[in-house]
């Protein structure tokens, strides 16, 4: 498929960037051969966005040489970059939430019909790629009422109507559930059969084995390896990342103390939808001190609105939640986090970070009352919890003043859950805790998920990624159409069952 | 009083509004601060006596009024997107630019701290301006909502960074509202220096904050923004009108705009919504 005398699709020599202190890229070299699927892999921070932000042209280099299809397009423009061609859809989402979807995809290069604009082109146009890719979404639709699914396939689809030939995705899969994936998978092959170049990063080994011709690894920065996909391992690959030997073997490790009292309970939960009348229709669960209990499901089915019931973000309709005995339906979040519920929120940029502020700042952040007294904040005290976290989490660059919006994708998700964590909490409420952190992190952050469990706190995950339930959980509750549709143990479940009952085939077993 | 009349009062008194309020909401879109607007005015309404008087006629004050705002609005854009500096600060200091630039200029043209001698106008309902008002709501819906200027302009000021990396040139559409804005705007101030046939020292008074004021009631929002300017405009002509008849204390009478104002943004602030990257300018 690839062919190595072809003049490569994207070449890409000697390229270094420096932010301020931080040298994100520094000697790297990349070449991608015309109709290739290429990946890019490395660890958190180790400069994968950037580069790829220079090649499509929204950061410059201090040094090196960017060629496209042949021709020297170094510190090249945005604009420039679309029109040859090169588009990219970004780690994290780059869509205007007040526009709609067909707005958001001819943003830039709208149809005109006699001066003014020509929405109903636009709509067509979407609805057109749509049929032609299988990426299926509501033109007409606010962006804002997308759910996170439907807003990747806008991303996807905005680059696609700029008639991208080279397709920079920056770990596109990282918030979709695993049927979305196999769908985008098979966007992706059909693109690479028209023709398109596809530059992929990810951190699911897994997905790169199984989709791409060639892999680059990047580590500190600097590009360290090529590998030939059908020629490697995962254990190759994910030594070439960190540096070192890396055990990818995940095993179910059992909890090791025994299952406490019940420290959250839900009876007869009826919470509204985002766009439904009724989203969680009637759930009851008890949750017990020492276990993680998994939620399983496809996006939609009531995930989104459960967690925001539960940390009080959205009123319930009826029913009752209680945190170790005692309802807090009428609790703010705040009083929530006090009395013991603990959240890592979904979505870090919309709920869990404040991208301005400095990584210090952000790691207090909903427990600021804390640090400090009579309404004046303890610097200090700030500063050494910081501190502590850092280190403990291994949050790249080490630095407490540096503002979050700096830091790389996996780093940014450290800052959430390293605050999370830290608070005194009985329930952690866990929302897809993984999402976007390298091999060594994912290991590193389900190890902290056990022992919290082990310490006898209780653990409600939730995860589109099947696989995380399944090595994390002691049981697992599988939510279908807003209600629960079934509680096993972990012993009695794979990913068959899980999925017969996640599509609605299954039929309601086990009560709560 | 007459009902007629004290629409047709009203309809005067909002044209200023209209205009400042239309730039404001244009500018605001765009994710910039329009605390400018009261310069932009006091600027298009000096702009307007040197126009009239020159040109020794009512459309070169229009003209003129136009000029100012125009290079007003360049300059705002300068300072707080091409040179990146607050665009409040930058906004504050254009407005208190205006109030010594035109007492300044009042002086050498005219040789006069306080007014103008008369100059060419518009008497009443012969003012183009009031007319251009009416049109410039549904104009001003139909650019923010029907042309690509405007789907830029809503698209850079709630994500500045998605817009960008579609290769919108986002510091180029903020100039351009800004500009326009300053235009607008500028039009409103020249409006009071026609109809009153001369410019007075400091004679916009505010109307560019109750201006300001109207675009937050009306949610940033053309339509609703004109109803606001409209609503303030009803109760200065009450007031006025209650003023005459003295049943009220006039102190009391003369608070009934300014209350109002403050009790409508109150009210409106908890539900309004600004533009997600108002104030905020895309990094470089
Ligand atoms: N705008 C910026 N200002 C300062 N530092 C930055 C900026 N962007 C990136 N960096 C730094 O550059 C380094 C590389 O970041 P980058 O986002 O490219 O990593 P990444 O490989 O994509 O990581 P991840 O897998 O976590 O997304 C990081 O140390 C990051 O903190
Ligand atoms: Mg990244």
């Amino acid at each position: 498929m690839t062919d190595s005398s072809a003049t490569p699709a994207v070449r890409m020599t000697g390229i270094a960037k420096r932010f301020a202190a931080v040298q994100a890229v520094a000697q790297a070299d990349l070449s991608v051969q015309p109709g290739e699927i290429h990946a890019l892999c490395g660890e958190n921070g180790a400069g994968k966005s950037t580069l790829m932000k220079i090649l499509c042209g929204m950061n410059g280099c201090d040094d090196g040489r960017i060629e496209v299809h042949g021709q020297d397009v170094t510190g090249w423009s945005t604009a420039r970059a679309i029109a040859a061609g090169v588009g990219m859809v970004h780690q994290h989402f780059m869509l205007v939430p007040t526009l709609t979807v067909a707005e958001n995809v001819v943003l830039g290069r709208e149809p005109l019909r006699h001066g003014l604009l020509d929405l109903e082109k636009a709509v067509a146009d979407v609805e057109q790629l749509c049929k032609q890719t299988g990426l299926s979404v509501p033109a007409r639709a606010l962006v804002a009422e997308l759910s996170v699914g439907q807003a990747q396939r806008v991303e996807i689809l905005k680059v696609l109507h700029r008639g991208a030939r080279v397709l920079l995705l920056d770990e596109p899969t990282a918030v979709l559930s695993p049927p979305e994936v196999v769908e985008l998978w098979k966007v992706l092959r059909t693109l690479r059969g028209s023709g398109t170049t596809i530059l992929l990063v990810t951190h699911k080994l897994d997905e790169v084995m199984e989709l791409t011709d060639r892999i680059t690894v990047m580590r500190q920065g600097r590009t360290v390896a090529v590998l030939q996909t059908p020629e490697t391992t995962p254990e190759i690959l994910a030594e070439a990342m960190v540096g070192r030997e890396v055990d990818l073997r995940v095993q179910h490790a059992k909890r090791a103390g025994s299952r406490g009292d019940v420290v959250l309970q839900l009876r007869d939960l009826r919470v509204a939808g985002r766009r439904i009348a009724e989203a969680i229709r009637g759930i009851s669960l008890d949750v017990r001190a020492g276990e993680i209990l998994g939620i399983a499901g496809v996006e939609g089915n009531g995930q989104a609105e459960l967690l925001e019931a539960l940390t009080g973000l959205r009123p319930v309709l009826s029913g009752e939640i209680s945190l170790n005995g005692k309802n807090i339906n009428a609790l703010t979040p705040r009083a929530r986090g006090d009395a013991g519920l603990s959240h890592i929120p979904e979505d870090r940029h919309e709920r869990g970070l404040i991208l301005e502020f400095s990584v210090a700042d952000n790691l207090v952040l909903g427990q600021q009352h804390h640090f400090g007294s009579k309404g004046l904040l303890d610097r200090r005290a700030i500063d050494a919890h910081a501190q502590a976290a850092i280190a403990a989490w291994d949050i790249r660059p080490p630095d407490p003043q540096a503002p979050v919006r700096t830091l790389s994708g996996g780093n940014q998700q450290k800052v959430v859950i390293a605050r999370e964590m830290a608070r005194d909490f009985s329930v952690l409420i866990a929302a897809q805790p993984t999402r976007g952190v390298d091999v060594g992190a994912i290991e590193f952050i389900h190890d902290r998920l056990r022992q919290a469990r082990d310490a006898g706190k209780a653990v409600l995950l939730v995860s589109a990624e099947l696989r995380e339930i399944l090595t994390l959980s002691d049981r697992i509750a599988v939510l279908y159409g807003g209600q629960l549709v079934a509680v096993l143990p972990r012993d009695a479940c794979s990913e068959a069952i899980l999925g017969g009952y996640m599509t609605g085939l299954g039929s309601t077993t086990e009560a709560a | 009083m007459s009902l007629l009349h004290f629409f047709g009062q009203t309809l005067r008194i909002a044209t200023p509004y209209l205009f400042a309020a239309a730039g404001g909401a244009l500018a605001e879109r765009a994710g910039v601060v329009s605390l400018t607007l009261e310069g932009f005015m006091l600027g298009g309404a000096f702009g307007a006596a040197i126009g009239a008087w020159l040109g020794g006629g009512a459309w070169f004050g229009i003209l003129g009024g136009l000029a100012v705002g125009l290079l007003l609005g360049g300059l705002h854009a300068l300072g707080s997107i091409r040179f990146g500096a607050d665009q409040i600060v930058s906004g504050v200091a254009i407005n208190l630019l205006v109030v010594g630039a035109t007492r300044f200029a009042l002086q050498l043209a005219f040789d006069s701290s306080s007014n103008s001698p008369r100059i060419a106008g518009f008497d009443g309902f012969a003012n183009p301006l009031i007319w251009a008002a009416l049109l410039l709501t549904p104009l001003l819906a139909v650019l923010l909502n029907r042309t690509r200027l405007g789907l830029r302009i809503r698209a850079v000021g709630e994500h500045p960074q998605a817009a960008a990396t579609l290769g919108v040139p986002v510091a180029r559409v903020q100039a351009v509202a800004v500009v326009i804005s300053g235009g607008l705007a500028a039009l409103g101030g020249a409006y009071l220096t026609l109809d009153q046939h001369q410019f007075t020292d400091s004679m916009t008074a505010g109307r560019g904050f109750i201006a300001l004021a109207a675009v937050i009631f009306g949610r940033w929002q053309p339509l609703r923004a004109a109803v606001a300017c409209l609503l303030f405009a009803a109760a200065e002509t009450l007031q006025i009108q209650l003023q005459a008849t003295q049943w009220i204390a006039a102190q009391f009478v003369v608070m009934i705009p300014y209350v109002l104002t403050i009790v409508a943004v109150a009210g409106a602030v908890t539900r309004a919504k600004p533009p997600a990257a108002l104030g905020r300018p895309l990094a470089s």
